[in-house]
């Protein structure tokens, strides 16, 4: 039997799991989405909670960078929330006006949640991780190539 | 008072008819796709996200195309646009500190951590018009495989995926003001309730944020030519992207919802010190969606020369005056008042051309008196 520490501790890493999952979703592509949907077929259908829908977030700076928040402009957002047939429900909110691809990354996070599934979900989810950090390794490559040494020049008056 | 016409109606047909020509421009060319306006156009359709106060590349590329190029239309057009969402919340505040950096400069430190990091700036390039850039001419600079000299190489000395700012090195050793502390309480919001003077600093960098670029320009320019003088450094600019964490209401926890990019500039500035304060380095702060460094590098100045009272300065210059500043930053309000002097004004305009008849009619009868 679980102490309820041990319980305790699960549920978070199980949640952190679940928001890296969850993260990723967010920032697949809608080609990636039916891409591992397929993958996993066949799905159990899934009926939405509410209608999906576009709607705004407000984005937050902090003054200086790393003081007191202030309101820094909205952005458009997608959010999903869905159950599927004798399963979980399933969410997602994704930047920008796609509600077809955050109802689909909404029936992913369900699939993610039955635990005889989540490895397989897991594996449709490695190309979209492989794919974005191979884009933020070419961005670094590229933005080091332009790292420069600047050295100051003494003037020759004395 | 404004007294409305009516009429016209087919004649203002017509003239949409028009310009949706005009925009279409000349049919044997293939119309612009969005996607060309979001991947080459990218600075104005970053200025109309930042100027908008809504970040959606897609939507800012068809404001740009829909407003035939006039930033300011395509930003009121956003504008507009956003009025019809609803709004799921407000996010965590960005960590710029966790930035995936493409640029980052700084102009007090040569040697700082992470280093200096150019990325794709105008800085150093010559401003001479660049022929190649014309389809019809061979397209030897404009390819991007040129670019990257020595970059498949550079991989041992990419880029930290954690760069501390500038402000934080001058903070450790006290040389610099601490940001204001996080109460935890809400930011005032400018959508959501009125203003009314004076206003704390979050309003004020919420107000600057969707401000006109070319007005903070000229303000900010104003305080280095004498007006607010307060001796700017630029601590650091850096732009690159930043992820959006929201805690979502039915969920109960943080989720990611993805990137934006984000220009933020640390303006660092004298300061000779109070009774209660040591000579020490003052900020001003300038963070804007996408890549509009000369926008957050004005706003870090107006921010700065705002903050005169609470830093015991001198007023008097128009870029401390914070009710002029602010009232008048926001160019969809500008526009829209200076730009309604065309609409139909004529029954104002018959009461006016009445009055100045009787006016002269009895300044008539007066120098008749008077020669008399």
């Amino acid at each position: 039997m679980q102490s309820p520490e041990q319980k305790t501790s699960d549920g978070n890493a199980s949640r952190a799991a679940r928001q890296g999952a969850m993260a990723l979703l967010a920032r697949a592509e809608t080609g990636e989405l039916d891409a591992m949907l397929a993958r996993l077929a066949p799905v159990p259908s899934a009926s939405d909670l509410k209608p999906p829908e576009v709607g705004l977030v407000m984005l937050r700076g902090r003054t200086g960078g790393d003081g007191a928040p202030f309101n820094l402009g909205e952005a458009t957002v997608a959010r999903a929330a869905v159950r599927l047939e004798g399963g979980a429900a399933g969410f997602a909110y994704r930047l920008g006006r796609d509600v077809r691809a955050a109802r689909a990354a909404a029936i992913l996070d369900a699939l993610w949640q039955d635990a005889g599934r989540r490895a397989a979900v897991e594996d449709t989810l490695a190309p979209v991780r492989e794919r974005l950090s191979a884009e933020a390794d070419a961005v670094r490559a590229e933005t080091a190539a332009t790292k420069v040494d600047f050295f100051t020049l003494v003037r020759g008056e004395d | 008072m404004y007294v409305a016409a009516k009429g016209g109606e087919k004649a203002i047909r017509n003239a949409h008819a028009l310009l949706a020509k005009r925009r279409r421009g000349n049919e044997n060319l293939p119309s612009i796709g969005l996607d060309q306006i979001a991947a080459q156009l990218t600075l104005a359709v970053d200025r109309v996200m930042a100027e908008g106060s809504l970040y959606d590349v897609e939507l800012a590329a068809l404001a740009v195309k829909q407003a035939r190029g006039d930033l300011i239309e395509a930003i009121f057009l956003i504008r507009a646009f956003r009025t019809t969402l609803p709004r799921f919340g407000s996010a965590q505040p960005l960590d710029t500190a966790r930035m995936l950096v493409r640029r980052r400069v700084s102009a007090t430190y040569k040697d700082l951590p992470g280093g200096q990091l150019l990325g794709p700036t105008f800085d150093y390039t010559h401003r001479l018009l660049d022929t190649s850039l014309d389809s019809s001419e061979i397209r030897s600079t404009e390819s991007s495989s040129g670019v990257a000299e020595g970059a498949a190489s550079s991989v041992a000395r990419s880029v930290a995926e954690i760069m501390p700012r500038v402000t934080d090195l001058l903070g450790e050793e006290g040389l610099i003001e601490a940001s204001p502390a996080d109460d935890g309480g809400e930011p005032f919001d400018i959508t959501r309730a009125p203003v009314s003077f004076p206003v704390d600093r979050a309003t004020r960098l919420q107000t600057l944020a969707r401000g006109d670029e070319g007005y903070l320009l000229a303000l900010g320019y104003s305080t280095q030519r004498g007006y607010a003088r307060s001796h700017p450094f630029v601590g650091e600019i850096r732009f690159g992207d930043v992820e959006v964490m929201f805690e979502a209401p039915e969920l109960g926890f943080e989720v990611n919802l993805g990137t934006v990019q984000v220009t933020e500039c640390q303006m660092v500035n004298q300061f000779k010190g109070s009774t209660e304060v040591p000579p020490q380095f003052t900020r001003g702060y300038g963070l804007v969606f996408g890549q509009c460094e000369r926008k957050a590098m004005s706003m870090a100045l107006v921010e700065r020369a705002l903050r005169w009272q609470e830093l015991g300065e001198e007023p008097g210059a128009p870029a401390q005056d914070e009710e002029f500043v602010l009232s008048h930053c926001d160019n969809v309000q500008a526009t829209g008042f200076v730009e309604h002097l065309k609409l139909p004004h004529y029954v104002d305009f018959q009461a006016e051309l009445d009055l100045v008849r009787r006016m002269r009619s009895e300044h008539e009868t007066e120098m008749k008196e008077a020669a008399e």
